[in-house]
């Protein structure tokens, strides 16, 4: 490992001429606003997070061993993945043939689509989640059409439950899953295809070998953005969830606003922040990421 | 299946009055040609004369509005692409970018559900065919553009298809490597035996190739002959234009012997030509002349043409010398001279009698050049 790592270096000496160590300068300066910013508003502030999560009057473990014994914060943490994973699935099941309509029609419809996925973004997010309030409740339109269709024989419980808090966060997170897989698709060779077809592929032959594995970097960057925004969602379970769908950011916001603990809210705020880490790591591992985001030809 | 090792038989394709129309754009009308099995054949035209929708249609990725598409006697009118069993050669080569040489290549035949071993033998003979053995774990982005091309042909032949399709195959490539694919692709054609259907608008190309080549234009077929045939005996301007480069000059008939016919240019210059079809006196016609077959001579045999002129412009080519001749009121001709060792150079201002022959005088009725 440590002679690897030596060895790589000697050779970047050997290689890298005085214009080229210029070259690097130039690119340190251009990202130093950035690399500021980023200290100033981020690392600075999670490292109080971190400070206070095992520092009240002195230094402790107290808040990390409450997490983990007391078996409510377990079960808001079990929750908090079990929805962001259905809420990802679900973003995936629902955008990716989206993001492959937007690829494929013709470039001045599939320009309105654009502007018509990503509407939503033009509102607030609460005004939003107040919307559906009024589309999900009992005498609410959707229940209406429903009962009226004869779909269902009594008013079906949207709000104030898991579905309501999972219809939500679908609808808040699907533009970005179907921006990231549209990017990538975007990209695809429309001729790649076609080129499939003429060596004897059959049309589903043609997605899962030619299509699927070269949209595949956009499912994985998609599925992340959507898993770890989920992750710490905040304002719409906590508008449409009944008072057992407690996700982790709800909790951290009543330990912020109610009991004033804040180091017990920190504490919630780093275990949250590791649990993320972890499942990118695993997630990594899985896909390769780093692979799909090698320049594709 | 039942050819002999990498002998493919090719199949015969007949189009019948194909025509495709795309809203109010007719792209390709009733276009009837009928090419021989395991011959070359090459759609030539310049954009949007309907030469990649006419290859679109053969291949099946576009519907024809009317016509039909027959492959060795058999229409295939009601079949998808997968199932024609065409080879194809697209513009962008449409290499899978995530797939190996060797996996590129071993697709078609891994959909059809080829044994893993005839796969292997099929890919390296593949392989062999265009010069690509070694390279089969490389991915497409690791190859220069003329590698992939290869890929890409290897890929569409690999399966025995009875016709290849190629979509301006070389356009992408510089010009010694695509002088060079050329050569390559008439040595595997004549090696598999397989029917080639080429689209390009890159004349020379398309006469070093072809067996016989169609010229379009505007949805049409203009005229299908032989390279030569086509360039020596062009039925209309616009083929003597397109194939090669031409001088014209505007004229009426003065008097006809056979094809032969006497004509007045307009700028009162008399010459004699030969009609692309029958002629009468007091016709209007459009001569044309190549750039090779005009001659700079002091002393010109009688029994050609000729006209005096003053050298314009030179242009120094290595192998040849072009002049741009003006002939006062006729206009300007392009001349082109092969430069031998003893052969005189020509400098702008040197006057200069032009002299050609009769038979390369190639007059078209005015009705015929629109």
């Amino acid at each position: 490992m440590r002679a690897d790592g030596e060895t790589a270096l000697a050779v970047g000496a050997l290689s890298a001429g005085s214009a080229e160590r210029r070259e690097q300068w130039r690119h340190l300066a251009l990202l130093l606003p950035a690399l500021l910013a980023l200290a100033a508003l981020f690392v600075y502030p999670l490292l109080g997070i971190l400070f206070r999560s095992i520092h009240k009057t002195s230094y402790t473990l107290e808040f990390y061993r409450q997490v983990f014994r007391t078996p409510v914060y377990l079960t808001v943490i079990g929750l908090t993945f079990r929805t962001a994973t259905i809420v990802t699935l679900l973003c995936l099941a629902l955008g990716y043939p989206l993001a492959y309509v937007l690829a494929t029609v013709r470039p001045r419809l599939a320009r309105v689509l654009v502007i018509v996925v990503v509407l939503p973004f033009f509102t607030s997010i609460i005004v939003r989640t107040y919307a559906w309030m009024v589309l999900l409740g009992r005498n609410g339109i959707v229940n209406q059409y429903l009962i009226a269709l004869g779909l269902a024989p009594a008013p079906l419980p949207l709000l104030y439950n898991a579905a309501g808090v999972v219809i939500g966060m679908t609808y808040v997170l699907l533009p970005l899953m179907v921006l990231t897989i549209w990017s990538v698709m975007r990209g695809i060779d429309p001729a790649l295809v076609r080129a499939a077809h003429s060596l004897g592929a059959s049309p589903a032959q043609a997605f899962r070998r030619i299509y699927l594995p070269l949209s595949a970097p956009g499912i994985a960057g998609g599925t992340l953005l959507v898993f770890l925004l989920s992750l710490g969602f905040f304002i719409t379970p906590a508008l449409m969830g009944g008072p057992s769908d407690v996700m982790i950011a709800m909790l951290i916001e009543r330990e912020v606003e109610f009991t004033l603990n804040w180091s017990f809210a920190s504490t919630l705020a780093v275990v949250l922040l590791v649990l993320t880490l972890a499942g990118f790591v695993v997630y990594n591992r899985l896909v390769r990421l780093e692979r799909l985001f090698e320049g594709r030809s | 299946m039942a050819a002999a090792e990498g002998v493919g038989a090719g199949a015969e394709v007949r189009l019948q009055d194909l025509t495709k129309v795309f809203g109010a754009v007719v792209a390709v009308q009733d276009v009837s040609v009928t090419i021989a099995a395991g011959s070359f054949f090459t759609l030539l035209g310049p954009s949007g004369s309907g030469k990649t929708t006419t290859l679109m249609m053969v291949a099946g990725f576009l519907h024809p509005t009317r016509g039909e598409i027959f492959v060795d006697g058999a229409t295939v009118a009601g079949l998808p692409p997968q199932k024609r069993d065409l080879g194809m050669v697209f513009q962008s080569y449409a290499v899978f970018p995530h797939l190996t040489v060797f996996e590129n290549i071993a697709f078609p035949l891994e959909v059809r559900k080829l044994p893993g071993a005839e796969v292997r033998r099929r890919v390296g003979e593949a392989l062999e065919l265009v010069r690509l053995q070694g390279y089969d774990r490389r991915l497409p982005r690791q190859l220069s553009g003329g590698e992939q091309q290869r890929v890409a042909l290897a890929r569409a032949l690999v399966f025995r298809p009875r016709v290849l399709l190629m979509d301006e195959p070389l356009g992408a490539l510089d010009k010694k490597l695509r002088a060079h694919m050329q050569l390559e692709l008439k040595r595997i054609q004549r090696h598999v035996h397989v029917t080639v259907v080429y689209v390009t608008h890159d004349q020379e190309e398309a006469l070093t190739m072809s067996d016989r080549i169609a010229v379009m234009r505007g949805g049409r077929v203009e005229q299908v002959g032989g390279p030569a045939e086509l360039y020596e005996a062009p039925v209309n301007p616009f083929v003597a234009d397109f194939l090669g480069e031409s001088n014209f000059i505007d004229g009426v008939v003065l008097t006809t012997a056979d094809r032969r016919a006497l004509v007045r240019a307009d700028a009162g210059l008399e010459f004699w030509g030969v009609g692309a079809t029958p002629l009468r006196a007091g016709e209007r016609v459009t001569a044309a002349v190549r750039p090779e077959k005009l001659a700079p001579e002091e002393a010109p045999a009688p029994e050609l043409n000729r006209c005096k002129g003053i050298v314009a412009e030179v242009v120094y080519a290595g192998d040849a010398s072009r002049y741009r001749v003006s002939l006062g009121a006729v206009g300007t001709m392009t001349v082109k001279v092969q430069n031998r060792l003893a052969s005189r150079q020509l400098a702008s201002g040197d006057p200069v009698e032009l002299a050609w022959d009769p038979a390369h005088t190639r007059l078209f009725p005015a009705s015929v050049s629109e």
